[in-house]
């Protein structure tokens, strides 16, 4: 089972070390169909708990990426701008969006573990 | 919390749902948006063989004429609320127009196919229940006016598309862009038109509902064929140019300023008589102070409906009306109004998206080209 953790807005974030890595749930490309677009933040921008720090635009519309946790932008996926196909194709691998220096460990204790997700995602159907 | 309104649905709702249709409400209804092919792969089997719709939604409306008149009666009377030359439209061929209103405004886009001793009428699914009310009340001393609800409509669209009917109907080949006519199959009356909303070659086939879902899975089995969602039509619409009800054209827009006068017939535009003629026929002579055009923003990311659209010097040029992305065109696509002396292919504009300004350039339409087989 991975570390990951979601948060119920469908993001999730992978630590390592202070460190997270950020993206979308497969059930939340799988609801946003084929994305045409990503767009980052810049590096060095702070993110903030539950608020925006990406965009993705599938065919039919955007929608805002939240951080699951607040924090320093360090690093930004840019292939998805070339190829934006890898949300669909790959969410929890080569289709994550950010990653953050994480301000404060605490906050990921609100999130889920993959478990409490998936029962999560059974309860929203 | 308010309850949600129960939706309509249509008699192809279980073949949807059996080929993992994710289902949206639309105009009341609940129709399919995709199915797990997605909608570029959608949008790219219509483009390249044939795309399957359901559009029983849309509204089928049969006049004819009342006691002792003729379809020439049935003719005159619609044209009171149509600009297009109806009377003069033959025995197996169909006409695009609007329902006007007084200031020239569109209530609905149709399409009007004289069958010889009636005229078959296709209006939007979002409008239909105004359209029938307001033909009852403008025309119902002369025409009978029936709403065939007991019929389903799908559209076959793409280059492969004539083909795959033809297995079914083999004399539908001999149809051309904009003609129709009727066949029996297996005891059923089809009506069978070579058009769409896709900007591609295809057929409208409207079927009794009862026997849609058997002739959607003949058609299905054919290599050839899959069937195709909202998601889809709209990106291939907006590819061909064409305008979507209340977003590219409502009851603030003309024919004239939506770039339509090409559906209003010579005789009609000196003659008049329908609703607004004043005000289309000045608009006709001395031109419109804003243009729906076609727009190509810079960059990946798509401009959707309700942006901004400025000139280089920031000023308030018009609205972004529909935008998203064209799988054929690879890129994002708009149509909006600008002011007429912004409407020049080539002109440079802004769009504005998330506080930002994306380069656009103004693109004659259609943005891919259109694949109808004409006589």
């Amino acid at each position: 089972m991975s570390d990951r953790l979601y948060s119920k807005d469908h993001e999730w974030i992978e630590m390592d070390g202070d460190i997270g890595t950020i993206g979308v749930s497969d059930h939340a490309q799988e609801q946003l169909g084929d994305v045409v677009f990503v767009e980052l933040p810049e590096i060095g921008r702070a993110v903030v708990q539950n608020e925006e720090a990406a965009v993705v635009e599938s065919v039919k519309a955007a929608s805002e990426v939240y951080s699951p946790v607040s924090g320093e932008v360090v690093e930004v996926n840019e292939t998805l701008t070339d190829d934006p196909a890898q949300v669909n194709a790959d969410p929890h691998g080569e289709g994550w969006f950010i990653r953050i220096r994480v301000d404060d460990m605490s906050q990921l204790d609100g999130l889920m573990d993959e478990e409490a997700y998936q029962e999560f995602l059974a309860e929203l159907d | 919390m308010t309850s949600e309104p129960e939706l309509l649905t249509t008699p192809l709702d279980g073949l949807h749902r059996e080929l993992g249709a994710r289902m949206v409400p639309f105009a009341g209804y609940a129709m399919p948006v995709q199915y797990p092919a997605g909608i570029i792969k959608e949008h790219e089997q219509t483009r390249n063989a044939a795309g399957l719709f359901d559009v029983s939604h849309m509204g089928q409306v049969r006049l004819s004429a009342r006691h002792g008149g003729t379809l020439e009666d049935v003719a005159v009377a619609l044209e009171g609320l149509v600009p297009a030359d109806i009377v003069n439209l033959k025995p197996g061929r169909q006409r695009y127009t609007q329902f006007t209103n007084a200031d020239g405004g569109i209530l609905d886009d149709l399409m009007v196919t004289s069958m010889g001793d009636h005229l078959y009428l296709v209006v939007n699914a979002g409008c239909k229940v105004q359209d029938i009310a307001h033909m009852r009340a403008e025309l119902a001393d002369r025409c009978e006016i029936e709403v065939l609800d007991d019929r389903a409509l799908i559209a076959l669209q793409g280059p492969k598309a004539v083909a795959a009917f033809a297995n079914l109907v083999p004399d539908c080949a001999a149809l051309s862009f904009m003609q129709a006519a009727t066949w029996d199959l297996d005891g059923d009356r089809l009506l069978v038109s070579r058009s769409g909303y896709t900007g591609e070659d295809g057929l409208e086939i409207s079927v009794p509902g009862k026997s849609a879902e058997a002739l959607l899975r003949r058609l299905l089995d054919d290599p050839d064929v899959a069937p195709v969602g909202l998601g889809a039509r709209d990106s291939l619409r907006l590819e061909a140019g064409l305008c979507l009800y209340g977003h590219d054209i409502d009851t603030t827009t003309t024919p004239i300023e939506a770039g339509l006068a090409w559906s209003i017939q010579k005789r009609r535009r000196s003659e008049g008589g329908f609703p607004g003629a004043p005000v289309i026929q000045d608009q006709l002579a001395n031109g419109v102070a804003r243009r729906r055009v076609g727009l190509r923003p810079e960059g990946r990311a798509p401009v959707r409906e309700g942006a901004v659209i400025r000139d280089l010097s920031g000023n308030a040029s018009g609205t972004v009306t529909s935008g998203g992305f064209g799988a054929t065109v690879g890129g994002p696509i708009a149509m909006g109004y600008v002011a007429s002396d912004h409407a020049e292919p080539d002109t440079a504009l802004e769009l504005e998206l998330r506080g930002k300004g994306v380069p656009a350039t103004v693109t004659a339409l259609p943005f891919v080209p259109q694949g109808y087989q004409r006589a």
